[in-house]
């Protein structure tokens, strides 16, 4: 057992090394003062300093972040609701086909979803005449549809593992639903809340492919214009704005993670 | 807080109303409100999609058109689609790459799983986060990483040349791989996105599995290798199985990594759904490709789960 132990160890430590390798590596490289992406040539500072000056970023930055927040409250609305009806309801009528279309999206390519959410769009401006141009809303409601089953599938892990007692309890003590999950299950599961909310909010920080079908003229996300700039090839700036968004988002989901292990040792359940 | 809100004594027509929404209206809303917006948003759209597969390129605005008189509908789509060689092309690269990225996945994956698996309560958990934290990390920049890696000019390509160079005589030495925009590399960059999606299932079931059974095999004089393959393999399938699931179903569709590190003239299916769309602006194509890529997938997957629920009868019947 002595020699397979050994192998397993140093598997782990070859798929983390593969994993982190390339962040690594493209971290280093957005301190190289040559403007050859992968040549090194010595420290420098200049790409972080001329990302700060960029307000093409910096616009496509605050774009991002607004589309993020929103379609993430938005998903996490719809995807309680959607993981309490599957959750707490039962058998109902319909429960497969309404289970089927909430989780679609978990295994729909995103070109697909991209294209039918912009024929959409398009179709309903030319029927209905809205939505007039196509931008931060149009964007927002994809994203809010996308990373709904993302959203659903996290809540209701946490709502099925919940002992259901108290809420029957409670009901038996005549209060409203509304009541019930308001003070028993929404605390109960509000880590799970937080989380799907980041998930969602990072799902659509990172989206590239349904964004640029679904946005019009005036409205370019950060994803879409380091797509834009990365199909052109490597360049220091983008390395720099790549660390710089890699190592926040990583900060934050520790800083998340951690907290969640803490709250969790807290509380009995 | 409205008047509503303020304790006193129920009219009659307000609490009819109350116990009806306590009844039933609350079940409805909840059930109502994502039900409402998915057929709104991916209902609907889905529903144009599939209509539009039936109609015909036109010069028009939105670029289509649907037959003047009966049956209105026209599979000329669909036709095209299955003659044209690129197209089939396309579907064939998508599947193989799927299938190779899920295969290695498989393989790197698997005793990495097992060696997180088994390792102390305490650094299993922190080795489950540096797993999972690549995965909430743009995807798009993890991509980009790698095109910073397999360029001719990169520490990387340099040292996989010189490795590569052992093998070869020294006249017919290489000066740099030529890595970017290759179907390798599409497989490299899939293989290195999806990875964690093979792990942390394969993780989830291995991490149930009694580790008194391999034990008790080794008692009976089983070797390490056998325990594995005769106990711990056969019973982490269903993890194989979803982990496999997780990472085929989305590279078959992928769109990001064949554009930025693939090449044009063996394009994944994702990239001529794209091209159809935006650059031939043939809506019936596009929407004709993304119908049959959805039923290929849906199909796969009813594969998968039917094997799944096969593989959990078997094993209940062991049990």
């Amino acid at each position: 057992m002595k020699l397979g132990n050994g192998f397993l160890r140093i598997s782990v430590l070859c798929g983390l090394l593969f994993l982190y390798l390339p962040i690594l590596s493209m971290i280093v490289f957005s301190f190289n003062r040559s403007s050859l992406g992968n040549i090194w040539a010595g420290f420098s500072l200049k790409w972080y300093a001329r990302l700060f000056a960029n307000d093409e970023v910096i616009a496509a930055l605050g774009l991002s972040l607004r589309i993020a927040f929103l379609s993430a409250t938005l998903a996490t609305v719809l995807g309680t609701l959607a993981a309490l009806a599957l959750a707490r309801f039962g058998a109902f009528r319909g429960r497969a086909v309404f289970s089927g279309t909430v989780l679609a999206p978990l295994v729909l390519p995103e070109v697909i979803a991209g294209i039918a959410l912009l024929m959409l769009f398009i179709l309903m401006a030319r029927w209905i005449g809205w939505p007039t141009q196509r931008g931060f809303l149009t964007v927002t409601l994809a994203h809010a549809t996308y990373s709904m089953a993302f959203v659903t599938t996290v809540i209701r892990a946490r709502l099925v593992a919940m002992d259901i007692s108290v809420e029957e309890a409670a009901m038996d003590l005549g209060s409203t639903p509304w009541q019930v999950l308001r003070d028993i299950t929404l605390p109960v599961i509000a880590p799970s809340l937080l989380a799907g909310w980041l998930l969602a909010f990072t799902l659509s920080l990172d989206d590239v492919v349904i964004a640029n079908f679904t946005t019009g003229p005036g409205a370019t996300t950060l994803p879409m214009v380091i797509w834009s700039k990365v199909k052109m090839g490597i360049t220091p700036d983008i390395n720099a704005l790549a660390s710089l968004i890699i190592v926040s988002v990583a900060l934050l989901v520790l800083a998340g993670t951690l907290m969640m292990g803490f709250a969790r040792r807290g509380s009995p359940d | 807080m409205s008047v509503q809100d303020i304790p006193r004594p129920d009219l009659p027509r307000t609490r009819w109303l109350r116990r009806w929404f306590h009844a039933r209206g609350w079940k409805a809303l909840v059930l109502g409100v994502p039900s409402l917006w998915l057929a709104l948003l991916f209902l609907a759209p889905f529903a144009i999609v599939l209509a539009i597969s039936l109609g015909q390129a036109a010069p028009a605005s939105p670029p289509f058109r649907f037959l003047p008189q009966a049956p209105f509908t026209d599979l000329q789509s669909y036709r095209r689609l299955l003659g044209d060689g690129m197209v089939v092309q396309a579907f064939l690269t998508s599947v193989a790459n799927a299938a190779l990225t899920t295969l290695i996945c498989l393989l790197v994956g698997y005793p990495v799983a097992l060696g997180i698996a088994r390792a102390r309560p305490r650094r299993r958990s922190l080795l489950l986060v540096l797993i999972i934290l690549p995965f909430w990390t743009s995807f798009l920049l993890r991509v980009y990483a790698w095109m910073g890696l397999l360029g001719g000019s990169s520490w990387f390509n340099k040292l996989l040349t010189g490795l590569f160079n052992l093998f070869l005589p020294a006249d017919r030495a290489l000066f740099s791989l030529h890595l970017m925009n290759t179907n390798f590399a599409v497989v490299l960059v899939m293989v290195y996105s999806y990875l964690p999606f093979m792990i942390l299932p394969l993780f989830a079931t291995l991490e149930k599995l009694d580790l008194t059974l391999n034990e008790a095999a080794m008692d009976l004089g089983s070797r390490p290798f056998r325990v594995f393959r005769d106990v711990t393999l056969p019973l982490s399938l269903p993890g194989i199985l979803a982990g496999a699931t997780l990472v085929f179903i989305p590279a078959c569709g992928e769109l990001v990594i064949p554009s930025l590190v693939g090449n044009s003239y063996q394009p994944m299916i994702g990239r001529v759904i794209s091209d159809q769309f935006s650059v031939a602006r043939d809506w019936p194509m596009a929407a004709a490709i993304s119908v049959v890529l959805l039923a290929v997938l849906l199909g796969l997957m009813g594969l998968l789960s039917l094997l799944n629920r096969r593989i959990l009868r078997a094993e209940g019947e062991d049990a």
